[in-house]
């Protein structure tokens, strides 16, 4: 199942498509969360980027143009630059601890104490939102911070400028 | 066990590239942006199996259960995720801008427009 999101992205370089292929590889990607056991994550996902994410590409190629032109440039350059890139990343691989293991770094310093005091702390079997709400609460006030500039942005680039920008083409 | 054991982190240096080629090799301002999006679900793979156990379950307390997989990567990845949506909406907002201004969201041919204006 990780080939096929590989294959999908493979041919994200078609036309018109690839809004709907990247919505695709985003709920390809849920499944692949749900087998490494990151349900909230999967959860998150599907309904984010395959969901929200494909009506903003959609509703931005309704707005803008729905085709692609295909010029051949420079291509090569960045294959080398890519191929290389990925070299030295796989590269680093090498040094990363084996999958799954439990005796990993990343299982000995902060998660044990999630994983075994948080139900009796915060009182909710799910600890993945017993962290993201209470330990974590900050990253997540964080979190909605920039999703409000965020949207603050949007407003700003899209909703307040148009009838000027219309103006503009009347003139 | 070395195959099995590094096959994920394989995949995701694979997934990384290819949507780093899309940014640098593609014209299109909305492919790019996709490009990224690919990239970034890289970097939440990379998080997500380092925090899986083997024989695990997610994390979420039920009886009879001894493994749990780590549940801080998740919560990490479940902020990334939504603050890249923040930035993918941003982004395509400014595409949208660029498209009512120069008429194009190729690239070269928003360059070619400046350097017109420039003479």
């Amino acid at each position: 199942m990780l080939a096929v999101t590989a294959l999908a992205l493979a041919r994200l370089h078609d036309l018109f498509a690839i809004a709907m292929l990247s919505g695709i590889y985003s709920l390809v990607s849920a499944v692949l969360f749900v087998m490494l056991d990151a349900v909230d994550v999967a959860f998150t996902e599907a309904s984010v980027g395959a969901g929200v994410a494909t009506v903003f590409l959609l509703s931005t190629l309704a707005l803008t143009a729905s085709r692609e032109k295909t010029v051949p440039r420079k291509s090569l350059l960045a294959l080398v630059v890519v191929v290389i890139t990925g070299a030295a990343l796989i590269y680093g691989t090498i040094d990363i601890p084996p999958f799954g293991d439990p005796d990993n770094p990343i299982h000995h310093h902060v998660a044990p104490r999630y994983v075994h005091d948080s139900p009796q702390e915060i009182g909710i079997p799910n600890m993945v939102t017993s962290i993201l709400a209470s330990y974590r609460g900050y990253d997540t006030l964080g979190e909605t911070v920039v999703i409000f500039t965020a949207a603050i942005g949007v407003l700003l680039l899209i909703g307040g400028k148009r009838r000027v920008s219309s103006k503009d083409k009347n003139e | 066990m070395s195959i099995v054991g590094h096959y994920n982190y394989w995949i995701v240096a694979v997934l990384m590239m290819t949507g780093f080629y899309i940014v640098i090799a593609s014209n299109n301002l909305i492919k790019r942006l996709v490009g990224l999006s690919v990239f970034q679900t890289s970097v939440f793979l990379l998080y997500i199996s380092m925090g899986k156990i083997g024989g695990g379950t997610a994390p979420i307390v039920a009886a009879g259960v001894k493994h749990y997989s780590n549940p801080l990567p998740h919560v990490l990845i479940l902020t990334a995720i939504v603050v890249g949506i923040a930035t993918l909406a941003l982004g395509l907002a400014l595409v949208v801008r660029i498209h009512e201004t120069y008429g194009t969201i190729e690239e070269d041919e928003i360059h070619a427009q400046d350097e017109e204006e420039a003479l």
